[in-house]
């Protein structure tokens, strides 16, 4: 029943004969028709009555979990409207599998997820949804999806999420499915390098003033706080361990850049990780059990990805390359599960995003298209997003690495330097679970 | 005969300081020994003293600007390179000379990148960039304290083409005068 992606056939096909840094492109700019011949189950949404946007926002969030085979696209006033009984069977015809129902319930929705082929309901449950003018409306419905993706594919979905990203120097949040666009930060002053913590409750990022910067820690409900140990001089590129309490970042002076990190929530004791000796270290990268740290050096010639274990000790290269061959090898970002490392390393002189799996230290690249750089995990391990010029502006653009569909998410303007956040909870603690 | 001696005296000053208008007579005659001791034309002599002092002032602003603009040449690297080129070795050993004559010159150098490589190990090879000029100026004798180091990464362009000539330009370490940069001196 379950079988391996088509599209990974070739991937795995070749990698014997691969050498290092020869690899696969799965970039597909384009979805055609609706299959890779990627087994998906076909999912569809039911017609009902009201709830339009609900309906429209749930299909949309569901589309982009890349794990259904969305089918239809009813509006709510098409026959077969169920209520009460689900006709199985036109949807079954269809090539349905699953059907996902919404209905209005006192204060919220009830969602159902429906086996079509058993003519039964898997899973149901209501939600509480404030009113539509909320501020939090579209980001409730959106945890609705992640659930319903969870019932029907055993991992929830990411549209409740959010982006940060660099624009004209200013860091701005936007929403997963790319509403509600907000500057964090003022006008007027160079910010880099944005992260979340964690919990998604606090941002840090660079404030690059007369060539000088410091780590900024700021929260997203108000205040902000020069990071210990990265007051003076150029600090760089910073990154939250995933207990939220320690901060990496790398710090510039005369003998070069190294990595530091120190304990923010106590503020104290900035402790040195690496020693450049007129070599750059930078972009600290925690796994997700917080033991090891990827991160970028310069130490044998153009910057490549290295790792060490948390307190500095037993550093070595990641991500293998073929010295005065390989492009230089940036912006590393570990993923969730921890299996894998993705960068942007330049090919021709244009940087492409690549993986490396750390157990292998096997690298493949995902995109050969444009310029695409400085890449980051959404919470399911599976899609990246990064940067592209590939229609002209520099945009922020989703990957799936299972299908290689990939998709834009609208900014308004030029991005940068973006960073997805993990599953953000609730901003104020609600009834539902 | 008295009166036309003195103005006589007052046509050779002017001559001498080499400005104002030329002596009304063209016949020079030998200046006598001592100056008779009549009173002096002070008006006269009051607006000359000030024209030549503006006069050097200029000539010493000229030269001061110079000198800075020496000290402000842009030096340019390689692409992700941070050694200082021969071409501009030269360029650093007139900084450093006019540092050695200008004791009390604080300078910062803000390194550059340009627009290709990643975003953020940009910073750091400004960074380095601005670190290697440092070192050079250092290593010619220039007390490290004077110098301070910062770095712009790729986020201040030069030129915001994107071609390789804009590269070139944008791949440099900017030179500041900081403190003590008022009145320059020329090296020996």
């Amino acid at each position: 029943m379950k079988r391996l992606p088509a599209i990974l056939l070739p991937v795995l096909a070749a990698a014997p004969l691969a050498a290092q840094d020869t690899t696969v492109t799965k970039d597909q700019p384009i979805r055609i028709g609706v299959d890779y011949a990627v087994n998906r189950p076909g999912l569809v949404v039911l017609p009902g009555a009201g709830l339009d946007s609900v309906r429209a926002i749930v299909r949309r969030d569901l589309d982009y979990t890349d794990r259904f085979e969305m089918l239809g696209d009813f509006a709510s006033s098409d026959p077969g409207s169920a209520g009460a009984s689900v006709n199985y069977g036109i949807y079954k015809t269809m090539g349905a599998q699953l059907g996902v129902e919404l209905t209005a319930a006192p204060g919220g929705v009830t969602a159902r997820l429906h086996d079509i082929n058993g003519q039964k309901v898997r899973n149901t449950q209501s939600f509480t949804l404030p009113a539509e003018t909320d501020p939090e409306y579209r980001m409730e419905v959106h945890r609705v999806s992640d659930e319903i993706a969870r019932w029907a594919s055993g991992t929830a979905g990411l549209a409740a999420t959010r982006f940060l990203f660099v624009s004209n120097g200013r860091v701005y949040r936007i929403d997963g499915d790319g509403e509600e666009a907000v500057p964090l930060t003022p006008e007027g002053m160079t910010s880099l390098s944005p992260v979340w913590s964690p919990d998604g409750r606090t941002i840090a990022y660079t404030r690059l003033e007369g060539g000088r910067g410091g780590v900024i820690v700021q929260s997203l409900a108000g205040g902000s706080q020069v990071a210990p140990g990265a007051q003076s001089g150029l600090n760089i590129t910073p990154a939250f361990s995933p207990d939220g309490r320690t901060l990496a970042f790398a710090r510039s002076d005369e003998t070069g850049t190294d990595i530091f990190t120190a304990n923010y929530v106590d503020r104290c004791c900035a402790q040195r990780l690496t020693v450049g000796r007129y070599a750059d270290n930078l972009s600290p990268t925690f796994s997700p059990d917080g033991r090891r740290i990827a991160f970028v050096s310069t130490r044998s010639g153009p910057p490549q990805i290295y790792v060490m274990a948390a307190n500095g000790t037993d550093q070595e290269l990641l991500a293998p390359f073929d010295y005065g061959a390989t492009g230089a090898s940036n912006a590393p970002e570990w993923s969730p599960d921890g299996a894998r490392v993705v960068f942007h390393r330049d090919v021709s002189r244009s940087p492409q995003i690549f993986l490396v799996d750390v157990a292998g230290r096997r690298v493949t690249q995902l995109t050969s298209s444009g310029r695409n750089e400085d890449p980051t995990w959404g919470p399911d391990g599976r899609h990246i997003a990064f940067i592209s010029d590939r229609t002209g502006r520099r945009q922020i653009w989703i990957i799936d690495t299972e299908t290689g569909r990939v998709r834009q998410l609208q900014t308004p303007g030029a991005a940068r330097l973006p960073a997805w956040s993990r599953r953000l909870g609730r901003a104020t603690v609600a009834s539902n679970p | 005969m008295r009166a036309s001696s003195l103005m006589l005296l007052a046509s050779f000053a002017l001559a001498a300081c080499g400005g104002g208008s030329p002596p009304e007579e063209p016949a020079p005659e030998p200046a006598p020994a001592p100056a008779p001791p009549a009173p002096a034309p002070v008006d006269d002599s009051a607006e000359r003293e000030r024209l030549e002092r503006e006069r050097m002032e200029r000539e010493a602003a000229e030269r001061a600007r110079a000198l800075a603009a020496e000290l402000g040449t842009m030096i340019n690297f390689e692409f992700d390179k941070a050694d200082i080129r021969s071409a501009d070795q030269g360029t650093l050993d007139r900084k450093a000379a006019i540092l050695a004559a200008n004791t009390n010159v604080r300078i910062r150098i803000a390194g550059h990148a340009d627009d290709r490589g990643s975003d953020e190990y940009n910073l750091a090879l400004g960074n380095r960039r601005a670190a290697a000029a440092k070192r050079y100026l250092e290593s010619k004798g220039v007390d490290a304290s004077r110098i301070e180091v910062v770095s712009y990464g790729e986020e201040r362009p030069l030129n915001p083409g994107a071609d390789e000539a804009a590269y070139a330009q944008n791949r440099r370490d900017e030179f500041e005068v900081t403190a003590g940069g008022d009145n320059l001196v020329a090296p020996q």
